[in-house]
C-alpha cells in the first residue's frame, strides 16, 4: 500500500499582538512545529503500513525550513518526504494550494491513499484536503473518526454528519481527511530521528510540475484576494471590577443574581 | 494582477521594516531586503513602511476579463440529513437576502437528496425566490462525487453570483470541491458578509491565529462561495405564508455515478453539546491542572450547564475536543458564557463572542478577552470561584433549610 500523507509547517504559537496605536502586528518568536491535526493522519498511515506493508511519503509546501517536518515525520516512521518549494507558489490561497499541491502528488509517485489532517491551525479552513481530491479525480471523505476496515484494494470508514454518522466503502485511489478521534499518534522515535537524519528530501519546484504554467500557481493563481487586514473592533459596554478575590466573587454573584442565573 | 517591489535604497532600518510582516515574508539576504513565498499581500510593508520601500505594481492580467453581469442570485446550499435540515440553512438565506437586496438578486436556495416534497416547502417560509430541487433516488445519502456533480449542474444552469454554504461536516467537504471543480474562490467560516455594489461579496473572517481579520474578494471569479458556521448569522423569523416557487431539477443519470458506496447512515447517540446550553463555563490555560477542572464543572453544574474548554486544552489531552470554542471547534451563543483563565484570541473569540453576557475572569488586565467581555473580573479564577461555589451553595442550602 503506498501512502501518502500531507503535513504543513505552522507557527508554534498562535499568539500575536496588534499595537492599539500603529495597527502594526507583533509576532514573537519564529518557532514553528508540525500542523498538530497532521499528527493523526501520520499515525493512521503508520497503523495502515503496519497492517498491510507498503511505504508511506510525505509531502509538504513551504518554503526549505519546513524540511524541519518532513525530518520529524521521518522520527515517526515516514519513508520518503518531498518538499514543494519555490518562491512562485507564495502567496497561495486555498485553490492555488490544493493546485500546487497536486501537482507536486502527480510528480512524486502513484498513491493508494492520501491522508489529510483536519485542518491547519494556522489557516482552519480545512479546505484543503477535499481539494485536492478534486484536482486528483478521486474520492474524497473527511471528517473520518474510525476506519472500520482495511485491504489492499479499499476501506470502509466511519464519516462524522452533523446528526448520523455515515459509513462508507471506498475503493483505492482515495482521500481522507481524519478526525482527532481516530488514533492517538506516536511520539517520534530518537533513534529513528538519528537514523534517518541524512535521508534525503526531494525539492520540487516549478520545473518538476506537469503543468508549469506560472499563472496557476501561487498568488497569481488564487482567486480570492486579501484586500485589508485590521483589529477586530469591539463595541460594547463593558464594566471592569478590580479587587480582592473575596470581593470580586461577591459583586459576581450580585450579578449572577440580577440576570437571574441564581 | 499586482506584485510588490522593494527600493533597498529606501528601505532603511531593514530589521524594523522586517518586523512588519505578521506572515514572515520579508527576510534578509546577503543585506538586502527580499520578499518571500509567504506573502500574502496584505499590503502592511507598503502603509507602514517607509515611504517608497515597498510599492505596488500592476502586472500584466492574464485573467479573462469576467463579465458580471452574467451571474446573478445569491444561492444558499441547504444543509440536510435524510431531508432533515440543519438550521444554518435558515440562518444564511436571511443573510443572503440582507445581501441580495443591495444589488437587486435574487435569493436560491438549492436543495439535494431524495424524498424532499415536503421539506422544500418549509424553505418558502423563509424568504427565498426560488428552490431548486433535485430530488432523486441516487441522492439519497450524501455522497461526495454525486454532490459536487449537483452543484457543478446547478451552477452551469443558473450562475448564481455567490454562493453560501453552511459550515458543517457535509458543508465543509463539498464547498471546498465545488470550488475546485469550478475553478473558484472559496472562504471558510466567515463571520461577516456584506455585498459591495458591483456584486463583489465582501468575505471577513478572523485570520492567522491573532488578532486581526481580513477582509477577502474574490474580484475575477464566479461564483463567489463562502462557508459559513451554525449560529454566526441570524435566521429570519418564519413567515405564515408561503413566498417563492419550487423548481424541479434533474441530474443527468450519468452524473449521479459515485466511486464510493454509502453502507449505513447511522444516527449519533444524543450528546448534550455545548451549542445547545443556555449557560457555559469555559476553562482556559489559567486552570493549572486537569485535577482543577472540576471545579470549573461544578459551578456549570450549580448554573444548569456545561464546562467547554480553549484549544490548549484540548492539545494537553485534558478535554474532549467536542467541548472546545472556537474557529477549529465549536461556535456557541449562550445566554451566559463565564471564562476562567481564557486569554481570548481571536479564533476563540469568534466561536463565542455572540453571547448575550460574557463574564471574563483573568489575571492579566492585558489579556485580549477583556476586549470582549462585559463584565472583566481582573483577578485568580481560584481566588473567585471556590467562593462563588460556596456563596451559591450556601443560599440554595439556606432556601431548602428554611422550608
Amino acid at each position: 500500500m503506498n501512502i501518502l500523507v500531507c503535513i504543513k509547517q505552522v507557527p508554534e504559537t498562535n499568539k500575536v499582538a496588534v499595537d492599539p496605536d500603529t495597527g502594526v502586528l507583533l509576532r514573537g518568536g519564529v518557532a514553528s512545529k508540525m500542523n498538530p491535526y497532521d499528527l493523526y493522519a501520520l499515525e493512521t498511515a503508520l497503523r495502515l503500513r503496519e497492517l498491510h506493508g507498503g511505504s508511506i511519503t510525505v509531502i509538504s509546501m513551504g518554503p526549505p525550513q519546513a524540511e524541519q517536518v518532513i525530518r520529524e515525520a521521518f522520527a515517526m516512521g515516514a519513508d520518503e518526504g518531498v518538499l514543494l518549494s519555490d518562491r512562485r507558489f507564495g502567496g497561495a490561497d486555498v485553490l492555488a494550494t490544493s493546485y500546487t499541491l497536486s501537482q507536486g502528488i502527480r510528480s512524486a509517485g502513484a498513491f493508494d491513499l492520501i491522508l489529510c489532517g483536519k485542518q491547519t491551525t494556522d489557516g482552519d479552513t480545512a479546505q484543503v484536503g477535499p481539494e485536492i481530491g478534486e484536482w486528483l479525480g478521486i474520492p474524497s471523505v473527511s471528517n473520518v473518526r474510525r476506519v472500520i476496515e482495511s485491504s489492499p484494494e479499499g476501506l470502509t470508514v466511519e464519516m462524522d454528519m452533523p446528526k448520523a454518522v455515515e459509513i462508507v466503502k471506498l475503493r483505492f485511489p482515495c482521500l481522507l481527511a481524519v478526525d482527532k478521534d481516530i488514533y492517538q499518534p506516536r511520539l517520534p522515535s530518537y533513534v529513528r530521528k538519528k537514523a534517518t537524519s541524512d535521508r534525503k528530501i526531494r525539492i520540487l519546484t516549478l520545473a518538476d510540475m506537469e503543468d508549469q504554467e506560472e499563472s496557476h500557481y501561487g498568488l497569481s493563481g488564487s482567486p480570492t484576494q486579501v484586500q485589508r487586514i485590521f483589529s477586530p473592533e469591539s463595541e460594547i459596554t463593558q464594566e471592569i471590577w478590580r479587587g480582592s478575590g473575596p470581593e470580586l466573587c461577591d459583586r459576581l454573584y450580585d450579578k449572577l443574581t440580577e440576570l437571574k442565573f441564581v | 494582477m499586482e506584485k510588490l517591489i522593494i527600493d533597498q535604497a529606501k528601505v532603511g532600518d531593514i530589521k524594523k521594516l522586517i518586523a512588519l510582516c505578521p506572515f514572515h515574508a520579508l527576510e534578509e539576504r546577503d543585506g538586502k531586503l527580499e520578499i518571500n513565498a509567504a506573502c500574502k499581500m496584505c499590503r502592511l510593508c507598503v502603509k507602514q513602511g517607509p515611504s517608497g520601500a515597498v510599492t505596488v505594481q500592476e502586472t500584466e492580467d492574464r485573467r479573462p476579463a469576467l463579465d458580471k453581469e452574467q451571474w446573478r442570485g445569491i444561492a444558499v446550499y441547504v444543509d440536510h440529513v435524510d431531508g432533515e435540515i440543519h438550521p444554518v440553512t435558515y440562518e444564511l438565506i436571511g443573510k443572503a437576502r440582507e445581501l441580495a437586496s443591495k444589488i437587486g438578486h435574487p435569493v436560491y436556495a438549492l436543495f439535494a437528496g431524495s424524498g424532499l416534497s415536503e421539506q422544500c416547502r418549509e424553505l418558502l417560509h423563509y424568504g427565498v425566490d426560488a428552490v431548486y430541487v433535485y430530488d432523486q433516488n441516487a441522492l439519497e445519502h450524501f455522497t461526495i462525487e454525486a454532490y459536487t456533480n449537483v452543484l457543478e449542474y446547478f451552477i452551469e444552469n443558473v450562475k448564481p453570483s455567490s454562493i453560501l454554504v453552511g459550515a458543517t461536516t457535509v458543508g465543509r467537504q463539498l464547498a471546498p470541491r465545488t470550488a475546485a471543480r469550478v475553478k473558484t474562490g472559496l472562504t471558510a467560516d466567515c463571520t461577516i458578509l456584506d455585498m459591495s455594489p458591483d456584486t463583489d461579496l465582501i468575505q471577513i473572517r478572523p485570520a492567522f491565529g491573532g488578532n486581526i481579520m481580513a477582509q477577502i474578494h474574490t474580484p475575477d471569479h464566479r461564483p463567489q462561495m463562502a462557508t459559513v458556521r451554525y449560529k454566526i448569522m441570524t435566521a429570519p423569523t418564519r413567515s405564515e405564508e408561503e413566498s417563492g416557487e419550487i423548481i424541479p431539477c434533474l441530474l443527468p443519470e450519468k452524473k449521479l455515478h459515485s466511486n464510493l458506496d454509502v453502507l449505513e447512515v447511522l444516527p449519533k447517540a444524543p450528546e448534550t453539546s455545548i451549542e445547545a446550553c443556555d449557560v457555559l463555563v469555559v476553562a482556559g490555560r489559567g486552570v493549572k491542572k486537569e485535577g482543577d477542572l472540576d471545579l470549573l464543572r461544578e459551578l456549570a453544574a450549580l448554573l444548569g450547564g456545561q464546562l467547554a474548554c480553549t484549544r490548549p486544552m484540548i492539545e494537553a489531552g485534558w478535554m474532549d475536543a467536542k467541548r472546545q470554542i472556537g474557529l477549529s471547534g465549536r461556535t456557541v451563543r449562550p445566554k451566559l458564557i463565564i471564562t476562567c483563565g481564557v486569554s481570548g484570541s481571536v479564533q476563540f473569540a469568534a466561536g463565542m463572542n455572540n453571547a448575550d453576557h460574557i463574564v471574563a475572569i483573568n489575571t492579566d488586565e492585558k489579556a485580549a478577552i477583556f476586549r470582549i467581555a462585559h463584565c472583566c473580573l481582573v483577578g485568580d479564577l481560584y481566588e473567585i470561584v471556590p467562593g462563588l461555589i460556596a456563596k451559591i451553595k450556601a443560599n440554595r442550602g439556606l432556601y431548602h433549610d428554611g422550608i
